[in-house]
């Protein structure tokens, strides 16, 4: 069985930008989420979530030690900073669209729906 | 003497950094002894080129414009409690910016501090536009060779150490690679080989940790509900507690707001990385794989595990030219049938410069549907618009040209929507904004010296 449940449900995420060139750290809020990530939240999916904007390529680095991923996605800032016609040329929402993708998550592994609210989620020392 | 414990806080992650962070840091550097500074980073890409505009239009300027308002506050307080002070502050025009800061600590009665600056990033006398063209890297940007406004190598932390060695307080920059902020500092205090590279590496990404300022102490992270910071309105900037073995704390001041935990560190640790297993910095390369996080308090977070390889032969330039002028003009549109009156309002607008300007490429947003998350040309846009609820709606126009004529007409256009448009618009405001672009080069380091200047307090 499988759930969809969006990106942000299960993982945090910081874009930064050099010049047309973004990257994405995804951080898993628990550890678990990691290996089954890593089986769904392929280049090929964080590819189709930024068809619009065209990435001439995407590239995915694992980091299981921290229980993220690093996402580095070329000339999909519109010429970056000093070139872009939007109003957000860093990119720095664009860790929010990810995180806005669905994922297909085996239902095991998430919390019941009921304590499947962010709040529950967010993975605090404090 | 090589020391036991080196603390660096940092103050500012950009030129528009809030200026009262140093006033916590400080205090909390103060409790302690042995080596303690305090750095600014306050170069972005386009900063620099920008400083090199007012330089150009009066030689004394060219620092960063808010050299003043950052520094002033700290620099009577660093002094007193023998705190250094590292930036980048300098911009274009580091000797003029350490002029500035030795007339302000004459002001404020700070005798006897020595003031360094580092220069030699300036590369427009050793390299023409077709070499430039030539080292481009990640683009065809300066192809058609444009005019140069900066161009600026990345220097590495060395300067900055033998700066300190020589006994300055003070460390003013132009372009230094910003992690080189905190390495600097840490060679001068713990003698770190030039081939000791895991020690350099974990130095690296202790800069790297703290160039970002508040980034690492729970700014760019708040998300209410999710990830909940205290005290917002007061953050606690970030210290790095640093031993020998280039081992370190991250942690904060305490009563300040803000948090340091596995999640604000981790986020920091892969911001604008690329392979986390070869970050490339003029002083080494950072591997970041094996790094490992261990809170040890409230507030605390140990970083342990950098790796280090050789330095590159080659060291990164930013190349700014003028980039003509982007033309922006925003209309709201609100209540019944707003998404249509609005559609329309593109479309008019559109249509309009297809006949006027054709060759101008036009963007269009819809502030508060589609607009950050959108593609210039307006896929995800055109796939919204039928779909979206009536609201309160900001429609916003873009184009960059090097014809004036042409970005002015876009602002009419958009304007004479007022009366030629859809029912109900309101609110224009439009802006004309001269643009500066960059691009990237890689350039071979025995062309770049760096040089020191060591000024002398009377």
């Amino acid at each position: 069985m499988t759930r969809a449940v969006s990106l942000y449900e299960l993982a945090h995420a910081r874009s930064g930008d050099k010049g047309n060139r973004l990257n994405i750290a995804v951080i898993c809020r628990e550890p678990r989420f990691f290996e089954p990530l890593r089986e769904r939240l392929t280049e090929d999916f964080v590819a189709g979530v930024f068809r619009d904007r065209k990435p001439s390529a995407v590239k995915r680095y694992e980091l299981p030690k921290l229980h993220a991923f690093n996402f580095v996605l070329d000339d999909v800032l519109d010429g970056g900073v000093n070139g872009s016609l939007g109003l957000d040329g860093h990119g720095k929402t664009l860790s929010f669209l990810l995180l806005s993708a669905e994922i297909e998550m085996p239902e095991g592994l998430l919390a019941p729906a009921d304590e499947a609210s962010p709040e529950r989620m967010s993975g605090g020392s404090r | 003497m090589v020391a036991q414990q080196v603390w660096i806080g940092a103050a500012a992650g950009f030129a528009g950094d809030r200026p009262d962070s140093s006033g916590p840091l400080i205090e909390a550097l103060a409790r302690h002894d042995g080596p303690r500074f305090l750095i600014f980073e306050t170069l972005a890409e386009r900063t620099l080129a920008l400083a090199q505009l007012d330089r150009l239009a009066d030689p004394a300027r060219g620092e960063v414009p808010s050299l003043k308002r950052l520094l002033w506050p700290a620099l009577a307080p660093c002094a007193a409690a023998g705190i250094k002070i590292i930036g980048n502050f300098g911009g274009a025009n580091p000797f003029g910016a350490a002029a500035k800061i030795k007339a302000w600590a004459a002001e404020l009665g700070c005798a006897g501090l020595k003031i360094a600056v580092v220069a030699g990033d300036d590369l427009r006398g050793t390299f023409t536009a077709a070499d430039f063209a030539r080292l481009e890297t990640d683009g065809t940007l300066l192809s058609r060779e444009p005019e140069i406004i900066s161009a600026n190598a990345y220097l590495g932390a060395d300067a900055i150490a033998e700066a300190l060695d020589q006994g300055a307080d003070i460390v003013v920059t132009g372009r230094v690679a910003d992690p080189a902020l905190v390495l600097g500092p840490l060679k001068h205090s713990f003698g770190w080989a030039d081939d000791d590279w895991d020690r350099l590496a974990a130095g690296i990404l202790a800069g790297h940790l703290l160039e970002c300022g508040s980034q690492v102490t729970g700014g760019y992270f708040a998300d209410p509900g999710v990830k909940d910071v205290p005290g917002m309105d007061v953050l606690g900037y970030p210290i790095a507690e640093v031993d020998p073995d280039g081992t370190f704390t991250i942690t904060k001041p305490a009563g300040t707001g803000g948090l340091v935990d596995r999640r604000t560190v981790t986020e920091q640790i892969l911001y604008e990385i690329h392979d986390p297993a070869a970050y490339l910095t003029p002083d080494a390369i950072l591997d970041l794989t094996q790094v490992e996080l261990t809170e040890t308090g409230p507030d605390r977070i140990r970083v342990t595990g950098a790796r280090g390889w050789p330095r590159p032969e080659t060291l990164k330039a930013t190349v700014c030219f003028d980039g003509g002028l982007l033309a922006e003009a925003e209309i709201s549109y609100a209540g019944p049938n707003a998404k249509s009156r609005a559609a329309l309002a593109i479309e008019t607008v559109v249509k309009r410069l297809a006949h006027l300007h054709p060759s101008l490429q036009v963007r269009a947003d819809l502030i508060g549907v589609v607009s950050v998350f959108g593609d210039t040309a307006g896929a995800r846009l055109n796939a919204t618009i039928p779909n979206f609820a009536d609201g309160d709606l900001r429609v916003r126009f873009a184009a960059e040209t090097a014809d004036r004529a042409a970005a002015e007409c876009l602002l009419d256009e958009v304007e004479a929507l007022y009366c030629a448009g859809p029912a109900g618009g309101g609110g224009v405001r439009k802006r004309l904004t001269p643009r500066l672009r960059s691009a990237s080069c890689l350039i071979d380091r025995k062309r770049v010296t760096p040089q020191i200047s060591l000024l002398e307090m009377a």
